[in-house]
């Protein structure tokens, strides 16, 4: 099995993809581990960065910039920022069985998943044309296949997605807004700053 | 040249079980999300695969939209999760088992 991975591959690439193999299964359970929830999130950022890394290792650089920036740059951040915010850092129940038996069967149901995904995988279910969207090999930079991908064949959808995020947006704002009587702490505060208005 | 696909697939697999298991076993809610986070990564590494070992753009194109439906799903879930902390205090997802309670 070894010796199959070394053959298939230069000494470098093997070793790149075993170190990053390794720091994203470590970082994955980290997150699945760790009581503290910042602990976790930081976790997150060490395997986002392995797949970052094999996303490199397989050619897709532009993704794996995409990946650092919007992943660990923003996603991460949001909810470091929420763990901050609500302050919900010391007061959970971690691994406490609502009902019998629940992290057992969770670990039978999380096999059966494996099995059935590495089953499948070992089979060869491409078949057919390829796709309309175009090759990946000998076109040029990666970048330039990707947005000449995306600006014709994949125009619609990407247009779509700027509506999407739009109404991320908007829900964020209309969700988190206060909705009770109970005035603010920043209201108070201007109240009795300002008690003429 | 970069090692056999179908290493990559079993990292893949192995991490989407990760991120299941701890779907299923941890309560608190952020966690949960963080481990939503791992199983489309999962996805997002085996679209990058298939799009090396295919010679298809579409893959990446694929983990293109992902990222960003992900960062939106982020973004709203997130806000949900502010706007239910506001109201009571609870840090698991058994504290939310009755709609409009």
């Amino acid at each position: 099995m070894m010796s199959e991975l070394l053959a298939a591959a230069t000494l470098p690439d093997s070793i790149t993809f075993v170190i990053a193999a390794v720091i994203v299964v470590l970082g994955a359970l980290g997150v699945v581990l760790n009581k503290n929830p910042v602990h976790s999130a930081l976790m997150l950022v060490m395997t986002l960065f392995g797949i970052a890394v094999l996303f490199v290792e397989q050619d897709a650089q532009f993704l794996a910039a995409v990946q650092v920036i919007v992943y660990t740059g923003a996603v991460v951040v949001l909810f470091l920022f929420v763990i901050m915010l609500l302050g919900v850092d010391c007061k959970e129940t971690v691994f406490a069985d609502t009902f019998k038996g629940q992290r057992l069967f969770a670990g039978f149901v999380g096999l059966c998943v494996l099995f059935e995904i590495i089953y499948l995988g070992s089979r060869n279910w491409t078949t057919g044309a390829p796709s309309v969207a175009g090759a990946v090999k000998n076109q040029g930079a990666n970048v330039n296949v990707i947005g000449k991908s995306l600006f014709t064949t994949y125009l619609l959808p990407f247009e779509v997605t700027s509506a999407l995020l739009v109404v991320a947006v908007i829900a964020a704002v209309v969700l988190s807004r206060r909705h009770d009587e109970v005035p603010s702490v920043i209201d108070e505060e201007l109240k009795t700053t300002e008690p003429t208005s | 040249m970069t090692v056999n696909a179908s290493w990559y697939l079993t990292l893949a697999a192995i991490l989407f079980t990760i991120g299941s298991v701890g779907m299923l076993v941890r309560r608190n809610i952020l966690v949960m999300f963080m481990c939503i986070e791992l199983m489309l990564n999962a996805a997002n590494l085996t679209f990058v695969t298939f799009s090396r070992v295919l010679n298809d753009i579409g893959g990446q194109i694929s983990v293109f939209f992902v990222l960003i439906v992900a960062a939106a799903e982020v973004v709203v879930g997130l806000a949900i999760i502010v706007a239910i902390y506001r109201r009571r205090v609870g840090a698991t997802a058994d504290d939310q088992h009755l709609l409009k309670g």
